[in-house]
């Protein structure tokens, strides 16, 4: 079997442009073949030019891998994707796929996509009908709030978003305000300008809130409230006084243990029936505590796992001072426990976020919700794959912003270094 | 003569194990206790027993005037009177030095944050890491990190320090940083109580020496007489074994 040498520095001249040529050829026939529809092998039986590619670059990757080539690219490239004959398969597999599933994705999403008109009639293309979403898009933001006062969610995530960027630009001491502006004045006034009843503002019920707006107005509260109340849960948990201890215990496991959509079914549909006759709170309220308890039960925990990993003497050192219980939380505690589990946090407000969705099951419609409700009606069947890409685009950004922000929140705290 | 600390008849369990057994010890105002003995004998307990890191089950512990109890008021009123150094340092490592040694200050003395800081760059200064101050623990030696845990609990301007072990999870090179400024705090007149193993520093500074063996106190000596006649043969094997 000594017919060829084994690839080494010796040959490498020879070698590594054989090798990449065969490697290049295999890729431009798949490239052609999926592109293009054109068989470059066509004059070979079929099954042989079906495998060409495969079986010509598995011998270029066998080529070029040369161990201490001496050459920098090669032997990252050899070190990374080429290190042995499964690697270079797989490798081999992995960008035939890629290259095969561009096409058709490209033809779906815009190629043989449309995107005017204003009814289901003018989709005429293979592709997706992004008319669908055009048509549908301000229910799919704002749910059946009324067409005329939508200003008022405007008004209210454009005053968030002002602050919120503000704040980045202003000093410490002028942040502090704004941040406490956004957690006790801003979700309070937001509610009052949304549901309006008062200053002139016709009264919204809840009810008629739906869309990216209740994704976000639901998750903010949601977020807002069961962080603090997570904490509380965590070092209750972990309380010397066994009364405490065991409510939390019990909070948690009993919350823990129950799926969200359960509890959003229990809190709409049962609670009301064990309420005072004549007393009413809002659904939406009432789905709100529900999550906000749900996922407190879930932080509690991952702030729980901060607070075990922090050594002992951290507590000692504190008490040490004089610090009180409180003091010692506040001050030494909880700051690095905290830092050291902001990827749980973000893991938790993640899932809250993605949550949302359920309170379908109480006939409250967030982003997704509106989305299955506009996929069926009668003028608008067979839109569920343009309505959920779009659903999971959207949740996709939101979330990956939280993700970047809460990397970032990571590299800021760092005192390591 | 006043008595600062007392220690009458303290025992105290871990379980089922005895750590202290009838423990008694008073500490004038200014006087240097060195207390030694070998690992488990209870020497790192009595000391935590006297700002209440660990709890005493009978007797009692009576700290300048203050009876330790299970009163969180006189808890927390004891502690801040008593500064305490410990052998892993402890810092804050989520805060610069600075803020290490004036956020006790600040929020239990409740001093404003200017004379705050002011009180711990002297105190950095005299232990000669004020140029230190910005850093955080972790940029910081091990002999840097133990002169500023000093720093900080004589930030709260203590009437008492207790040391346990030091200088124990220090380098050798970095030992003598830390002894010299304990030193320099000794002859300040500072009321002190250190477990060490360090017998050099024991010579220099302790009024007395306390030598301790399965939670009992053995021998308690003035220091020329503990060294050059031991009464126990406890004591003198332990001795020939460290010096």
């Amino acid at each position: 079997m000594n017919l060829i040498a084994k690839p080494s520095k010796e040959n490498i001249k020879t070698y590594v442009p054989i090798g990449l040529f065969l490697i290049s050829f295999s890729l431009l026939d798949v490239f052609i073949n999926a592109f293009f529809n054109f068989n470059l092998m066509v004059f070979l039986p079929s099954q042989l030019s079906y495998f060409l590619p495969l079986i010509l670059g598995f011998i270029g990757f066998y080529l070029i891998r040369i161990e201490f080539s001496g050459v920098r690219s090669l032997d990252i490239l050899n070190k990374n994707i080429n290190s042995n004959n499964f690697n270079a398969l797989l490798t081999l597999f992995t960008i035939f796929i890629i290259i095969k599933s561009i096409p058709p994705m490209l033809d779906w999403f815009i190629l043989e996509a449309n995107f005017v008109g204003n009814s289901k009639d003018d989709c005429t293309g293979d592709g997706a009908c992004w008319v669908f979403i055009k048509v549908w898009f301000n229910r799919f933001m704002y749910g059946l709030y009324p067409d005329s006062e939508q200003w008022r969610i405007n008004t209210a995530f454009l005053i968030l978003f002002a602050v919120v960027g503000a704040s980045f630009f202003v000093s410490e001491k002028l942040k502090k305000y704004f941040i406490l502006f956004l957690v006790f004045v801003f979700p309070f006034l937001g509610i009052k300008l949304i549901s309006g009843g008062s200053f002139g503002l016709e009264y919204v019920e809840s009810a008629a809130w739906g869309g990216l707006s209740l994704t976000f107005i639901i998750s903010a509260f949601a977020i807002l409230f069961c962080f603090p109340i997570g904490v509380i849960l965590a070092l209750g948990r972990r309380s010397s006084l066994p009364a405490i201890r065991y409510i939390s215990i019990g909070f948690i496991e009993l919350w823990r243990g129950v799926p969200l959509i359960t509890v959003l079914f229990m809190s709409a549909v049962m609670f009301p029936m064990f309420l005072p006759d004549g007393t009413f709170i809002d659904k939406l309220i009432r789905v709100l505590i529900a999550i906000t308890l749900f996922e407190a039960a879930y932080m509690a925990e991952v702030v729980r796992g901060g607070l075990q990993a922090l050594p002992k003497g951290q507590y000692e050192a504190a008490k040490s001072l004089g610090m009180g219980y409180w003091r010692m939380n506040a001050l030494i505690i909880l700051p690095q426990a905290l830092k050291l589990v902001i990827p749980g946090i973000a893991n938790t407000l993640l899932a809250l976020v993605k949550d949302t969705p359920l309170i379908f099951v109480v006939g409250l419609m967030e982003l997704a919700g509106m989305i299955g409700l506009a996929k069926t009606n009668p003028k608008w069947l067979g839109m569920a794959m343009e309505g959920y890409v779009f659903a999971g685009l959207v949740f996709w950004v939101i979330c990956y912003a939280m993700s970047r922000y809460s990397q970032n929140l990571e590299k800021k705290l760092s005192t390591e270094r | 003569m006043s008595k600062i600390i007392e220690l009458k008849n303290v025992n105290k369990w871990f379980d089922k194990f005895q750590v202290l057994k009838d423990i008694d010890l008073e500490v004038a105002p200014q006087e240097k206790i060195v207390i030694c003995g070998p690992s488990g004998s209870g020497k790192s307990t009595l000391i935590r027993c006297i700002n209440r890191l660990e709890e005493h089950q009978e007797g009692n512990i009576i700290v300048d005037g203050t009876e330790l109890s299970e009163s969180t008021k006189n808890i927390e009123k004891i502690r801040a009177e008593v500064g305490m150094v410990f052998q892993q340092f402890n810092l804050f490592p989520h805060l610069s030095i600075l803020d290490n040694c004036s956020l006790a200050p600040i929020w239990v003395k409740k001093l404003p944050k200017k004379q705050a800081e002011e009180i711990a760059m002297n105190n950095l200064k005299r232990v000669q890491i004020d140029d230190q101050a910005l850093k955080f623990p972790g940029q910081l030696s091990g002999g840097q990190q133990q002169r500023a845990a000093i720093a900080r609990a004589l930030c709260m301007e203590p009437k008492i320090m207790l040391f346990d072990e030091p200088t124990s999870a220090l380098d050798p090179e970095m030992i003598k940083e830390v002894l010299d400024v304990m030193v320099d705090l000794a002859k300040g007149g500072m009321t002190m109580i250190v477990v060490t193993h360090e017998m050099g520093f024991a010579k220099e500074v302790a009024d007395y020496m306390i030598f301790m063996d399965e939670g009992k106190i053995v021998e308690r000596a003035k220091t020329k007489e503990f060294f050059e006649n031991p009464k126990s043969d406890r004591t003198k094997l332990f001795l020939s074994q460290i010096l």
